[in-house]
Parts: C-alpha cells; structure tokens; sequence
C-alpha cells in the first residue's frame, strides 16, 4: 500500500479517461463510472485513516521519483501526508464521492461535466499530497481549467461572469505564488523544489527574504481562503455554480487557502509568520468573522447567504492559525474539516429546495416545515451546526479557536466570540422565515426530500454529530504534527 | 575549420535540397494540372530538408563559404524549427480555402524560399549574409502576404509590410555600417576579436547596435517595430499567418541571439555572459521587453477578429521570449529556445483550428465561435482551449513549462520587476484567451453560425499538436536536453 497516494490521485483521472472513451448518450453508464472512480479514493482514505500513525509529525508514505532532471534542475514526484494534510485528504475524498450522486441531475453535456469533475477530483487530492513545490504548483493550477467549466457550463444566469472571476483572481494569487516559488528555489544552496528541503532549511532565510517571499504567497493562498479583501468572487461563484460544485468549492477549495498557509508559509517561513501572522491572518480573520456574518445577514438568496457564512467561519480558521497555541492552531485544523462537512451540508439543502422551487428567495418560502418536514429536521441540523451549538462538530473547533486566541489576542477573541451572536442571528432568522410561519400556498406540493439527497447528506450529518461529542478521531490526527509546527514558529515570537 | 566552397557544399545539402523543391514548384507549376501536387511536392521537400538537416547535424562544426555561414548546432535547432514549422505551414495550406484560391504555384514555390531564408537567417555569422538572408525572408513575407489578389485587405497588408519593413531594413543596415566602420569587419568572429580589444567607443557601439536592433525587433515583432503585425496578420492567408508568427519570428530571435551574444558578448566559465563594457543593451531591452508584453496583451483585449487578436498576443510572446534575452545567460538562452518550440506548437495549432472554422464558415470573427462546442465542433473547440490555455501558460501545459523557465532565468538573476511584469500580463493575456473558450464553450449557438467540419487531415494536425502541448506540459526533459545540446555556438 505504499503507492496509496498516488491511486488516490490517479484512479479519478484514470476515470476521467475512460468517460471520455464512452459515448455521450450512455447517461447511466457516465454516472456509474464516475462512482467507480471516485469509490476506490473514498475506501482508500478510510484505509489512510485507519492505518496512519498518530505518533508521528512528520510525513508518511512518502513517495518519490525523479520527475524532471536536466542539468542542476531537478524536480520530483514527491507526494506525503502529515496530519494536517491526511484530514484534508478524508474530506477531499468523502466530499467527491458524495458529490457525484449530489450532480445525479445533471443532464445537460453530461459526459463533460463528469469528465470535468473527475479532473478537479485529481487536482485536488493532488494539491494535499504533493510535497514538492512545483508539483503542488501543478496541481494547484490544474484544478482551475474545470472549475472555470464546472462554473460556466453548467453553473446559473450569471455563470460566466462568474466563471471568468474565479479564474482571474485565483490566476492572479498563483502568478505571485509562482514567483515566490522561484525565489525560495533560488535562495536555497543547492536549488531545490522539496518542501521537506525547504522546511528543513527554515532557520536560513534572512528575514526580508522571508517577508516578501510569505506577502506573496499570502495573497495567492488569502485568495483561495477567501480574506477580506480578496473575497468578492467568491459569492459570484458559489451562488452560480451548480450544487454540486459550490459543494466542491467551499468544503475543498477554500481550505487550501488554509492549508497552503500552514504547509508552506508557516513551516518555510516561520519568523516571517511570526511576525506578520498577527495582522495578516489574526486581525484579517476577525473581520473576516464579523464581516461575513453581517454580509450573510443582509442576504436574500439563500445560497449567497450560506456563500458569506463561508467567510465568516473560514475567519475562525485564520483566528486560530494566528494564535500560535496548541488549542487554538488545533482548534483552526479541526473547523477546517468541520466547515468542510457543515457547508457541504448547507449547499446541498440549498440545492435540494432550488431543484423543487426554482428559486432560492428567502422571503419566496414560508412554512416549509409543515410541507417537508424530513428535509426541515436536516437542514436544522446543519443550521444548529453552523451555528455552532454545543454538541455539534462546529462548537468544538471554534471553542478551542476562542480559547487558544484568548491567550495571546484577548482584542481578538472578545469581537470573533461576539460574532457567534450574529451567526445565530441570521441563521435562525432565515430559518423561521423559511421553515416557520405561515405556510405559502404555492409550495404546499413540494416533494419531500427524496432517497439519493437523503443519501448525499446522512454520512456528513453523521460526522457532524459524531464530532460534536467525540472530536478525538481528527484531533489525534492533527495534533502531532500541528505540535511541531508551532514549535517551529515559536521561537521566533 | 574554415572550409572553401567546394568543402562547404556538402554542408549545404538541407538548403539546396530546398532549392531543388523550390525550383521544382515553380517548373511544375506550369505542367502540373492539379495543383495540389504542388503543395505535396513542397512538403516532400522540406521532410526530405529536415532528415538532411538529421544528417548534417552530426557533423563537426564549421565555418562555411569562407565564413558566411556557420555550421553548428544552434544552428541546426533552429533549421529543425524552420522545417517542422513549414511542414505544418504546408498540410494547413493543403486544406485552406484562401490557399486553393489563388496561384498556388507561386504560393507554394515562396513558402519553400521563405524557408531557405530561414536556415541561412540562422546560420549567418557575417552582417551581410545576415542582411541578406533578413531581406530574403522578408521579400518572400511579402508576396506571401498579398498573394490573395482578390483581396483588398490582403494587397494592403503587403504595401504595409513592405513599407515598414524597408524603414526597419535601411535603419539596421545602417547600424551595420557603422558596425563596419568601427570594427573594419562584417565577420562575427573578427568583430567579435575587434571589440575584445576594448579601443571602441562605447557610445558609437551602442547607438550602431541600437540601429541594428530595428531590423532585428521587426521580425520578431517587438515594440516600436510592431506596428505591422496585426494588419499583416489580418490580411495575410491564415498559413501565412502562422508561418509568420511561428518560423519568421523564430529566425529573427536566432539571428538577433547569434549576434548580441556570441558575437558581441563574452561568455564566462559559469554561464553568465558579460556585454561589453558601455553598451548597455540589455538595460534597453529589458524595457522593451516589458513594454511589448504589456502593449501586446492590453491591445489584445479589445480584438474582434482572431487573427488580429492572435497578431497582438504573438507580438506579447514576443516581450515574454525576449525576458530571456536580457538576463545574459545560458540559462536565458535555454528558456528561450524552449519557449519556441512551445510557442510553435501552440500557435501554429491556435490558427489551424482559425482555419478550421474559416474553411467552414468563411469567418475570423469572434462570433463565428459562439457555441462551437454545441455545434458539432467538439474537437476543434477543446484543442483551441488547449492551445489558447497554453498560450495564457497555464500547467499542465507546455506553455507553462515555456514560461516557467522563462521566469525562472529571470528570478535567477534578481529581475523582479521584469517577473512581475511578466507574471501580471499572463494573468491579462487569460482574459483575452478564455473569451474565445467563453464563445466556445459557455455561450450557446444562435444559429446562423454554421457547421464546422474537419477534414481527417487536418484532424490528425490538430490532434498532434494538441497532444503535444499536453504531453510537454507533464515531461519536457527529451526537449530540454535538446535544447542544451542546442547552445554551441560556433565562430571559427
């Protein structure tokens, strides 16, 4: 099995191909492919979870060959997980799988969509084992091209644009990450592209350096996280994007932003990040926090409003980055995965009421309790989660957020804690008038959620309830290595 | 080794096995009843140049014809370039409506002359051959440019071409003289042996150099010698398009890096080159470089018809290549060689699929692409979103590689304000691109568009090069190692 990685990241493109071979009318046929190569990535990272040694902070089942060597240039096939990338790993992997039956509906270019999606599947999995730096660059890259498809086939009215946004503004962040990886390349005697390389050179660069250098890969990653203020295209592509990829798109793309940050920025530039994390990710994700929630607050479409609930509790990831204690950068790994399961949640309920109502208005509903009232326990479920209520996965990360920022940004923490009130406020706002209240006529017909939406969303709700009460399971993950890399920022606060 | 004529001959073959295919075309022009031999016997020629090219490679380098010409390796990169470039030139022209429409004798017989310009723009090691070989390939440019007698716009953009491109010539040759008159000589190598001496005045020197860089800049269309291009190329037939932008800029940068380093410059144990001290020509590229980038992608934006839009963003990779050109060293220079060989695939494969869709619907606009995908043109539509993504230099693309190198020469040398340039016009140049993939892909057709049929020939060309770009996009050490082995200069 030490090839794990690698079929994880391969057996989706491998499916890609061979939808491309089918014939375009053989619906069934494409969906059940794509199943079965997204099927063998979802059981091998239930192997990765089971099989991962927790004792250790370093990489595993590292894998390496030569990749390009001319001359002095060298750049590798070097994949690994740690902790940190190995939970990411799980979600990428479980979210994919339940994307696939999440798109059943899909009928327009249904091969396309399928073939499109599979290669975002790979380029993600990519991004979170690629130890080395052009590598990750590759795949970082890779995932764009469908995602700007994804987006502008099959996404809403306002698709293209949409689309054409995404684009640019994550083009812009890698073509200053690219730059940036040229100069730690060349700043390292002999040149190298390995992170672990780089890592291990940590304590070498001089402290310019390492400011320009973390600036640079800040924007390209606060990008994808999205921070204020490089988040604009992000309501722009969730609302337009099919369920599915808003799926996608929140529960996978926005951690990379986070998991960029931890995996290079801090492990290759930690006096740079200790310096800078502060403002850059402390403050920025305060009013990341407040900002979302008051944004999601002023919302009418539902989707929009969970799209800003996004920024919102990314906020609570980059609060707890910038902490630099154990709970806190604990606490900010954990609500990845956490935002990861709950969001994913919340644009597949989003998804199901569009599919029946055509319409996502808030106001437009009334009374959806009465109607569907299956659909109505779940989407409680998810709101009571994104809330953060006690019990819920949610309530766990951002307690140990709070309580790691509490100690080293008390400023902080008082405004990110006041903000659950806001959260609260537009979540059960929108649910009374949704789900409450006088029931609208023209929806009493509504079906009720049917068995393949039931199907997408009862292992996430599971999750969800399971670490609410018992965060264990992925906090054994992160910790150890988690642990090291605060060690290795500390001395420099 | 310096070889007379007689010993230089066999050297020649590559070139006058041209000759022969040239002097053929035009014979048989005047028996040949279907004229599609003429296109067939013109791609015969240039195969049969390339494996002569195969064959003289592995000879020892040379100087030739009383070192006119030069024999080495760099050379015989750039011929492989050439001939690859005309060999595609020619199986799109076999297919084009606007080629089969006019005198293909003539058309087909100065396609081959343009490439035999070429070969000797590469290998020139002495300014006058230079110089002629320059003007060779710029007459043939010409007439290949206006050879749609029927078309007003195609008669105007030769006028044009030939008006600027005298301007550019006369400034250069001009430059050379004053090269002459500094140096006493018009031979890379003695030149070359004169300025090592250190007795020029660097002043002089530098205004003749920048002299003759006009003619240099023209051919491969950088700012201010770019002004031709998009007409030239929205005139032009779309094979002469791409033969322009792909094989004729590629001979200007061989000739413009034989002399400004080897011939000028002075290379030192470690790669790095150094000029000659007060001529600082790179300080003035380096800004014309950013400058071409940025005025060729912010033009760009706003185009409506392909090939005028293609003209622009060649004259943009025009800035990128010439990023390598500045920073004095082997490195660059590999980036630089690398970079062509992508830019050939790519481009040559963005106006196949213009043609394509202007065999079919008569129609270089932007318009003509909406929903192209939905209209029975799957396959063009995603090898022109490969090809234009690649060009935007996205991985995993070649065109990304082409710029990582590119990047990666400059950043080594600590020009970040030229790699920042650089990287922020590629996130512009994607704008332009992805509108094309936009009209493709995202919108849907209106009718009105027509059908888009490719033929199995030009299937199989596109197919190639899209396979290609995708293939150099994942590994690219056989075409690196190549490219090495490419940079030896040889100037007796």
């Amino acid at each position: 099995m030490s090839h794990v990685l690698t079929y994880m990241t391969f057996i989706p493109l491998a499916g890609m191909v061979a939808i491309l071979c089918l014939p375009r009318e053989r619906h069934d046929l494409i969906k059940w492919t794509a199943v079965a190569a997204t099927t063998p990535p979802l059981l091998l990272a239930i192997w990765l979870f089971a099989h991962f040694d927790r004792t250790q902070a370093g990489f595993q089942l590292m894998e390496r060959h030569t990749w390009i060597a001319f001359g002095s240039f060298k750049a590798e096939y070097l994949v690994g997980v740690d902790g940190i990338s190995v939970t990411m790993v799980l979600l990428t992997a479980l979210l994919c799988f339940i994307c696939i039956f999440a798109s059943w509906g899909i009928n327009k270019a249904v091969k396309g969509y399928f073939a499109l999606f599979l290669l975002l599947d790979a380029g993600m999995m990519g991004v979170f084992v690629a130890l080395d730096f052009l590598l990750f660059f590759v795949f970082w890259e890779v995932m764009l091209l469908p995602m700007y498809f994804l987006i502008g086939i099959w996404g809403g009215p306002r698709r293209e644009y949409a689309a054409i946004k995404f684009f640019l503004y994550t083009l812009v962040g890698s073509a200053l990450m690219l730059l940036a990886i040229l100069a730690l390349y060349f700043y390292n005697d002999p040149h190298t592209l390995d992170m672990t390389q780089l890592i291990a050179n940590s304590s070498h660069y001089s402290r310019q350096f390492q400011l320009v250098v973390w600036i640079a890969l800040f924007v390209g990653f606060a990008i994808k996280i999205p921070a204020f203020p490089f988040h604009t295209w992000l309501p722009d592509a969730h609302v337009e994007a099919p369920t599915a990829i808003s799926v996608i798109l929140a529960g996978v793309l926005l951690k990379m932003g986070t998991y960029g940050l931890l995996r290079v920025n801090y492990a290759v530039l930690p006096q740079a990040t200790a310096e800078l994390a502060y403002y850059f990710l402390g403050a920025l994700g305060t009013f990341n926090i407040v900002y979302g929630a008051l944004c999601a607050m002023a919302q009418k479409d539902l989707k929009k409003l969970v799209a800003y609930s996004s920024i919102s509790h990314m906020g609570y990831v980059m609060l707890g980055m910038a902490s630099f204690t154990i709970q806190g950068i604990n606490g900010a790994v954990l609500q990845m995965f956490n935002h990861g399961t709950v969001t994913a949640m919340l644009f597949l309920l989003v998804g199901v009421i569009y599919d029946r109502a055509h319409h996502r208005d808030i106001e437009g509903f009334g009374g959806l309790a009465t109607t569907m009232p299956v659909y109505t326990g779940v989407t409680a479920l998810a709101f009571f989660a994104a809330m953060g209520l006690p019990g819920l996965s949610a309530f766990i990360s951002e307690v140990l957020v709070l309580l790691g920022a509490w100690q080293t940004a008390p400023g902080l923490t008082v405004i990110a804690a006041t903000a659950v009130v806001l959260t609260a406020g537009y979540l059960l706002w929108t649910m009374q008038r949704m789900y409450f209240g006088q029931v609208n006529e023209k929806y009493v017909g509504l079906p009720e959620i049917n068995g393949r939406e039931l199907f997408t969303l009862m292992p996430l709700g599971a999750i969800v309830v399971v670490l609410g009460v018992y965060p264990a399971p992925i906090l054994d993950l992160i910790t150890h290595s988690l642990q090291n890399l605060n060690h290795m920022v500390l001395p420099y606060l | 080794m310096n070889l007379d004529t007689t010993q230089s001959l066999p050297y020649l073959l590559p070139e006058l096995i041209l000759v022969a295919t040239l002097l053929t075309v035009f014979v048989g022009d005047l028996f040949v009843r279907t004229k599609d031999r003429l296109g067939e016997i013109a791609l015969l020629g240039t195969a049969l140049a390339l494996v002569a090219v195969s064959r003289v490679a592995a000879w020892p380098e040379a100087s030739l014809f009383y070192r006119m010409v030069t024999h080495d390796q760099f050379a015989v990169f750039f011929k492989v370039i050439f001939s690859l470039a005309t060999i595609a030139v020619v199986l799109m022209s076999l297919t084009s409506r606007e080629v089969r429409r006019s005198s293909q004798g003539e058309y087909y017989g100065m396609l081959v002359a343009g490439t035999l310009g070429m070969f000797l723009m590469a290998s020139a090691s002495n300014l006058l051959m230079a110089y002629l070989s320059l003007e060779f390939v710029s007459l043939t440019s010409y007439v290949l440019t206006g050879v749609l007698r029927h078309s007003r716009r195609s008669g105007e953009a030769a006028l044009k071409y030939l008006l600027y491109g005298g301007v550019a010539s006369a400034t250069m040759i001009y430059g050379m003289s004053w090269i002459f008159g500094l140096t006493g000589s018009l031979d890379y190598g003695a030149i070359s042996a004169v300025l090592g001496q250190g007795h020029v005045n660097p002043l002089a020197l530098f205004i003749a150099l920048v002299l003759t860089l006009a003619g240099f800049g023209y051919k491969i269309a950088a700012v201010p010698f770019h002004m031709w291009a998009p007409d030239v190329y929205q005139g032009a037939p779309i094979p002469v398009a791409a033969f322009l932008s792909v094989g004729s800029k590629a001979a200007g940068f061989a000739l413009l890096i034989r002399f400004f380093y080897p011939a000028i410059s002075h290379l030192a144990a470690n790669g790095v080159w150094t000029v000659l001290p007060g001529t600082q020509w790179p300080q003035l590229v380096l800004v014309l470089s950013m400058i071409t980038m940025t005025l060729g992608n912010l033009a760009a934006l706003s185009q409506q018809n392909l090939k005028r839009l293609l003209a622009y963003s060649s004259i943009a990779h025009a800035g990128y290549i010439l990023m390598g050109f500045v920073v004095l060293t082997n490195d660059g220079l590999r980036a630089m060689m690398f970079y062509l060989v992508t830019y050939y695939l790519m481009n040559i494969g963005a106006f196949l699929v213009v043609m394509i869709v202007a065999n079919s619907t008569e129609r270089e606009d932007i318009d003509a692409y909406r929903g192209l995908a939905w209209r029975g043109g799957a396959a063009p539509a995603v090898a022109m979103a490969i090809f234009l993504f690649s060009l935007a230099g996205l991985p995993p693309l070649a065109g990304f590689v082409g710029k990582f190198y590119l990047f990666a020469a400059v950043i080594e040398r600590h020009f970040y304000l030229l790699a920042l340039v650089g990287v922020l016009n590629s996130v512009i140049s994607l704008y332009y691109y992805a509108r094309i993939v936009k009209a493709m892909f995202l919108e849907q057709p209106q009718g009105g568009e027509g059908r888009v049929a490719v033929g199995l020939q030009d299937g199989f060309l596109m197919g190639s090069l899209a396979g290609a770009t995708l293939l150099l996009g994942v590994y690219w050490s056989p075409v690196m190692a190549m490219v090495d082995r490419s940079l030896r200069f040889f100037l007796g």
